[in-house]
């Protein structure tokens, strides 16, 4: 469950922009998750309505763009879209690839008032 | 809150609004581990600074991580200055086990947590005299999903896996294995007893991280340690001091 160790730094990342911005109110965070990162969006949810309670978090959207994870063949240099750790190259059929994005998690974005 | 580490969030963050009818969007693009990662780039700095060698251990539950680390401390004590970093929920069971070799043993206990993070191995390192150090071994929580995403700043993470397992460990947990640059293979007395194949694990591993470094080996009959205890020699050395 590293969900809830990972939305609890969300909330330090939104509650210290916000602070900054001397924020009344939060409508909105936004998040990039690679479809390989590792994390469960539903639990990312879960924990993010727990953990925002009593902070100026507390009502606010948690919004995933899930990032398609892609990597490039290390023997015939194709780009692919990969769906999981085990697809292999669709040109020469190559397990040996370079991933290119999919494993990020990134606070995007805001809205306050 | 501790000023070493950067608990108190201070850090400036810039950002760059703009109006959106009466709600301001704040661009923040900033990596959710940022912070974690930061205390690992400090923790790897520290190492590379102290000439220490460091292991991070990562298994299931059961997989064989604490025999494995009494069996090369009783073996290797002599000849290198260890420390070790015990991760585990609840209990310092494990600590005491590590005690009893001699060897200076630091108990994390992460309660609700299922892994354990730069921050907590930062921290961890107050107890050990970094000067002698020549290896710390850091035993993660067992676990094969969580501890994949967190960087404690150590030169390689090491998957343990038993043959009482099963050999597509690899393929279901593809992601820790893809950030291991060594396997194990551990309790291969037990391969007569246990439909396990060696040859399927090693190229299901290597389908999930080519080139990845493997190891047979038990900790009960002392098979294949000499080449895994070579290996950490060689490490020990090319670090060092």
């Amino acid at each position: 469950m590293h969900e809830l160790g990972i939305t609890q730094s969300i909330v330090e990342i939104a509650l210290r922009t916000a602070a900054g911005q001397q924020a009344q109110k939060i409508h909105s965070v936004t998040l990039e998750v690679g479809s390989l990162a590792g994390v469960v969006s539903d639990a990312l949810q879960f924990c993010y309505e727990a953990c925002s309670k009593e902070t100026l978090l507390e009502g606010s959207r948690l919004i995933i763009d899930e990032v398609p994870a892609r990597a490039r063949c290390r023997d015939c240099a194709t780009e692919y879209p990969l769906t999981d750790l085990l697809a292999c190259c669709p040109a020469c059929e190559s397990v040996a690839s370079d991933l290119l994005c999919g494993e990020e998690m990134r606070i995007k974005e805001m809205e306050i008032d | 809150m501790c000023i070493d580490c950067g608990c108190a969030p201070a850090d400036h963050h810039h950002s760059a609004p703009h109006t959106k009818g009466g709600a301001k969007t704040i661009s923040i693009e900033e990596d959710i581990l940022a912070k974690n990662n930061r205390l690992a780039v400090a923790n790897r700095a520290l190492f590379a600074d102290k000439g220490i060698f460091t292991l991070n251990l990562v298994s299931s539950p059961g997989s064989g991580k604490t025999t494995l680390l009494e069996k090369t401390l009783a073996d290797l004590k002599s000849e290198i200055d260890f420390a070790v970093l015990e991760g585990d929920q609840q209990t310092a069971n494990d600590a005491e086990r590590i005690a009893a070799t001699g060897v200076p043993v630091h108990q994390i206990n992460t309660g609700a947590g299922c892994h354990l993070d730069a921050h907590m191995v930062g921290h961890g390192l107050a107890h050990f005299s970094l000067d002698k150090l020549q290896m710390l071994m850091i035993e993660n929580v067992g676990n094969l999903v969580c501890p994949a995403s967190f960087d404690l700043g150590e030169d390689f993470k090491v998957s343990l896996l038993s043959v009482t397992e099963g050999e597509d460990k690899p393929l279901k947990y593809p992601q820790m294995f893809r950030a291991s640059e060594i396997m194990l293979i551990n309790k291969v007395d037990l391969l007569p007893y246990v439909r396990f194949d060696v040859a399927k694990c090693r190229e299901y591993a290597e389908r999930v991280h080519p080139g990845i470094k493997i190891f047979e080996v038990s900790c009960y009959t002392g098979e294949g340690l000499d080449q895994w205890y070579g290996w950490l020699k060689e490490q020990v050395a090319r670090k060092g001091k």
